[in-house]
């Protein structure tokens, strides 16, 4: 394996909240050989505020892989959110010509112009699975985790909508399962696995995530998993941080660790808690150390 | 608001009156790329059976959004709670067996009612943060001392001269639009 390198796209959400991603990410992709190149600027991808206007959306996103394509580099980003609209944008552009036509004419407002069909978009499980490949992430592993059963959760925008993404089976994804397995680690089945966790919504209706998200963790209890492993920054923050209000909202105790994927492989491959920012959680993860 | 003038407006807003529809909603809605296809909703409900959202709503339908649209319930539309409670997980339009884009339709629902002067407090929050940061969230100071403690790299800065550019430049061709009418 020629050594891979890529843009790093951060987004917004994991500097804001959840570094602890970021943190793991950084280091067990510097251990499998992967280079990592800051961007040299940036701006939100754009799809915060879809909603509000489409058209800003689609010019955020487009600046964004303009960057990529002056640097000649694939996108890296730790955010399905970002992935799924950068992706999405990127292939739209190359496939619409009007759209594209559009779309360059607002840019060159600010001296760019995008080329497509130069750069790719990926997520971060998506270039471990297609670039680095699960015999290398199994090579990696020296301490196993056996004995550990988790639970995944994909978010929605790895997978979804499958005609611009084009990565596992939305209906039944199994590429994080086995990515989980690489580390040694069990991965349960649960009920509602491919459900959404309700994050987006959270600004304009407080309620329903948490009911949504409840019933998640209600259901990865069912099954006696002893994590809940996540690549969404978005779906950390649902089940980890508003853990303790959906335990309150819902009265129940749920007490499941959730886990960035990259902190599990991290723990595989000889990284120590500390070193996978396993102490930033809200949710205690200790005693699920202890059983590995 | 008392339970009884509740349930009159309740029955007030089931009815369907004719003359408050506008039946060129669906062709206005059908020229945004990727939604051409709108008509082809044959109200089998898979988009609400399958939505996580309304397990757990009893007013978001997609559904019904759908139906509202052909129809051309504008102003109960894009005043409606239930346009912005979709999470965007995109399993209505996988699921859609006419190929119909649900979740676009919802977001150009919501960029009409935006154009009428109705947003989410959380969404202009949003917008205005890109704008003066680049960034969709204020990372607040004490997270860069964190990330130079903990041997992050600095976070890129973003440009803002582009991304007000960018903007401006969306509002300009938009007025110009609406001047061509």
């Amino acid at each position: 394996m020629a050594g891979l390198k890529y843009l790093l796209f951060l987004g917004c959400v994991i500097p804001y909240r959840i570094v602890s991603y970021e943190t793991s990410s950084r280091k067990v992709l510097k251990k499998l050989g992967v280079e990592l190149v800051e961007m040299p600027e940036f701006n939100c991808c754009g799809l915060p505020i879809d909603g509000v206007d489409h058209d800003a959306m689609l010019l955020l996103a487009a600046r964004n892989l303009c960057l990529a394509e002056q640097q000649n580099l694939n996108i890296l980003t730790l955010c399905p959110g970002c992935a799924g609209a950068l992706r999405k944008v990127n292939r739209s552009l190359q496939e619409d010509k009007k759209l594209k036509a559009r779309v360059n004419g607002f840019l060159k407002e600010i001296g760019m112009e995008f080329k497509g069909g130069k750069i790719a978009v990926r997520h971060l499980i998506q270039a471990l699975v297609e670039d680095v490949s699960l015999e290398k992430i199994k090579d990696a592993v020296v301490k196993p985790l056996a004995g550990l059963k988790v639970t995944e959760h994909n978010g929605c925008h790895v997978l979804r909508p499958a005609k611009y993404i084009g990565f596992d089976d939305p209906e039944n994804p199994v590429l994080l399962k086995r990515l989980i397995e690489a580390t040694g680690a069990e991965c349960l089945d649960y009920m509602y696995e491919t459900d959404c966790c309700g994050a987006p919504i959270i600004g304009v209706n407080d309620k329903i995530p948490l009911y949504l998200a409840g019933d998640k963790l209600r259901n990865v209890k069912a099954v006696n998993a002893q994590a809940l492993i996540t690549v969404c920054p978005f779906c950390h923050m649902m089940f980890d941080i508003n853990q303790p209000r959906i335990e309150k909202l819902l009265s129940e105790k749920f007490g499941i660790p959730v886990l960035h994927y990259p902190q599990l492989l991290g723990l595989a491959m000889g990284f120590t808690p500390k070193e996978m920012a396993l102490d930033e959680l809200r949710v205690d993860a200790t005693k699920l150390l202890n059983t590995t | 608001m008392s339970e009884k003038k509740q349930a009159t407006e309740t029955k007030l807003r089931r009815e369907i009156k004719m003359g408050d529809l506008d039946p060129e909603f669906k062709r206005e809605i059908s020229k945004v790329p990727g939604i051409e296809n709108i008509k082809l909703c044959f109200q089998c409900g898979t988009c609400t059976a399958d939505c996580p959202i309304a397990r757990f709503s009893e007013i978001y339908s997609p559904r019904k959004i759908m139906r509202m649209t052909q129809l051309g319930m504008k102003d109960r539309l894009l005043s409606s709670e239930s346009l912005w409670l979709c999470a965007a997980c995109f399993t209505c339009v996988d699921h859609c067996p006419q190929g119909v884009d649900i979740a676009s339709v919802v977001t150009a629902l919501r960029n009409m009612a935006v154009k009428e002067g109705i947003i989410p407090d959380v969404f202009r929050e949003l917008t205005d943060n890109i704008m003066k940061t680049g960034y969709a969230y204020r990372i607040p100071e004490l997270r860069l001392k964190k990330r130079v403690e903990k041997g992050l790299p600095p976070l890129p800065e973003a440009n803002l001269e582009d991304v007000c550019k960018l903007f401006d430049v969306i509002a300009v061709s938009k007025a110009s639009k609406m001047e061509k009418k």
